[in-house]
């Protein structure tokens, strides 16, 4: 009983966010209001469980049964992932204000959603890595038709949920084989498995199964195509949810399984991470061209940013390791702060949403231009800013792990999504046109836009605060 | 005994046959159908398996996986039905104002 309780408060950052959640829902099912006081508890928990996860990085240890693994990596994980939705939840209570679609469930499903993700950062078995998944999949499935009431929610939705649960099917197929294979579940035994038994073909297969579904769930290249209609119709915080907090929780799947449990079966995943990490930046930043729709773009290029990812990943190396968990973080504060702007800038109904309509932005909202401006220079990795260390870490990484091809590719595609992220900025500060805003944003809103402007700054100038947490991990 | 050999063969075609279904078929329900048939294979492997390595996860692991595909056909079929409301077809070809 006792190591039980000891067990709970280890893990304590998932048991906030679900203490919260059973509360919201208490709070759901009494109110008779706006769902004003739900998202004050969901705000207060997420803060809560950040501010845990953030003061307990250095002790790990197991729990539940060696089910868990608590503190140190997931505790990594588990304050970005809150610290993601935080931010969502302060976004969308505006954006569907606006929209008139403020409902209580929202907090609820985006909660779970999050516990989730934490669980896949922290799990030490494969059953924890499956329901992680699954706890994060069906809540993203219902956020991303939450306006049910739009057709292009409903359709994003719908294409989300196939595919989504196609890839489901692969990943647990996979899980099978590897467990016939090696008679275990548990991370931790299998990794002893593997320094004495040699490797046979049904864990192959089933590790090759494994990836497909983690791909997948990551929006690498050929496993990319739902993305695109899903970023675009799925409300856009949501989507700033799904592009960061979902991708996060893939990448931490594939460390926790690919890196830290397999160890690559012998180096041959690495040359196949290679090659989807190279499809992924080419078709990645050079369909985003040719997008005229912001959200589409930015689905694009969050493709792109699986491809750089997964080249971190390529490289097996702890510099490698480490890179990805700074990106991840980078990336999540500037991809959100970006997703923040559109939805200001987004009128009811999916309107204003075309790169057209950020014309002139700079003359009727300044602020918001400057602040999409360094978010724009942040994504194409130009110094100062956080996106530029994330990519220097990572082609230093994989140059240093010998695949000078791989650095190429990743620079020159990295040239080629300047284009278009930049086309945005030239848009809005050196063009004439009547962009605007429909209502003017919140302050809460802006103070969280300009805070992860501000931790952009941070991460590009002292990068080093992410990189030596990350580094005790490995 | 039946030998391990055959159940694997039989849930990998059970596997590959919803796969296939899912990629060919139009219609959103049969697609649905096909995703619970891998998921059903998946649970003839673990089961499989469970019984030649007498170990009781598999076995463990099938009660998770049937549950979660409860949830996932809740959710799956509501999307169905909302979208169904919308536009009054389920067939997969239709449903594209997004291009794929």
């Amino acid at each position: 009983m006792n190591s039980y309780l000891n067990d709970l408060v280890a893990n304590a950052p998932v048991m906030i966010v679900t203490m919260t959640v059973l509360v919201v829902m208490l709070v759901e099912a009494v109110r008779k209001t706006r769902p004003v006081a739900t998202y004050y508890v969901s705000i207060t928990g997420l803060a809560f469980a950040a501010v845990f996860a953030i003061t307990n990085l250095t002790v790990e240890g197991l729990s539940f049964g060696g089910m868990l693994l608590h503190g140190g990596y997931a505790n990594f994980f588990g304050a970005l992932f809150c610290c993601v939705s935080f931010f969502t939840v302060i976004l969308s209570r505006n954006y569907f204000e606006r929209q008139k679609y403020h409902r209580g469930e929202f907090y609820i499903l985006l909660l779970f959603a999050t516990i989730g993700m934490m669980l896949i950062a922290s799990a030490n078995d494969l059953i924890i890595v499956f329901l992680g998944i699954e706890l994060m999949s069906v809540c993203l499935y219902v956020l991303a038709g939450f306006i049910r009431t739009k057709e292009r929610a409903n359709e994003a939705a719908l294409k989300y949920f196939l595919l989504g649960a196609f890839a489901t099917g692969f990943l647990l197929y996979g899980i099978a084989l590897i467990y016939g294979a090696v008679g275990t579940t548990n991370l931790a035994m299998i990794r002893n498995v593997f320094a004495v038994v040699s490797i046979n073909i049904l864990f192959v297969i089933g590790a090759g199964l494994l990836l497909i579904g983690l791909a997948f769930k990551a929006a690498a290249v050929p496993f990319h195509m739902w993305a695109p209609d899903v970023y675009e119709g799925a409300p856009t915080p949501v989507t700033a949810f799904m592009s960061t907090g979902a991708k996060a929780a893939a990448f931490a799947a594939f460390i926790t399984l690919f890196i830290r449990t397999f160890d690559f079966i012998g180096g041959q995943v690495n040359e196949l991470l290679a090659v989807l990490a190279a499809a992924s930046m080419i078709l990645g930043n050079i369909v985003a061209i040719a997008q005229t729709n912001v959200k589409r773009m930015l689905a694009y290029s969050s493709i792109a940013h699986a491809g750089y990812m997964l080249a971190g990943i390529a490289t097996g190396t702890l510099d490698g390791q480490v890179g990805v968990m700074f990106y991840l973080a980078a990336y999540a504060v500037m991809n959100l702060g970006a997703f923040a702007i559109i939805s200001l800038v987004e009128h009811e109904g999916d309107q204003n949403l075309l790169l057209d309509d950020y014309a002139g932005l700079s003359y009727s909202q300044p602020l918001l231009a400057v602040l999409m401006a360094i978010f724009m220079f942040a994504l194409a990795g130009v110094p100062p800013f956080a996106g530029f260390f994330g990519k220097y870490y990572i082609f230093l990484a994989v140059i240093r792990a010998k695949m000078v091809w791989l650095a190429i590719i990743g620079v020159l595609t990295s040239l080629v999504s300047a284009y278009y992220y930049l086309r945005l900025v030239v848009l809005m500060f050196f063009s004439h046109g009547r962009a605007t805003v429909e209502t003017s944003p919140p302050r809460i809103v802006l103070t969280m836009i300009v805070l992860s402007a501000l931790l952009v700054l941070l991460f590009g100038l002292f990068p080093s605060i992410i990189i030596q947490t990350a580094q005790h991990y490995f | 005994m039946v030998p391990l050999q055959l159940y694997l063969i039989l849930s990998a075609m059970m596997f590959i046959i919803g796969a296939v279904g899912v990629v060919t078929r139009r219609n959103a329900i049969i697609v649905f159908m096909s995703i619970e048939l891998m998921l059903n294979s998946v649970n003839l492997t673990f089961v499989a398996f469970s019984a030649f390595l007498g170990d009781a996860t598999g076995q463990v692991f099938v009660f998770f996986v049937m549950t979660v595909a409860a949830a996932e056909a809740a959710v799956g079929l509501a999307i169905v039905i909302a979208l169904f409301r919308r536009k009054q077809t389920v067939n997969l070809d239709e449903i594209n104002i997004m291009k794929w």
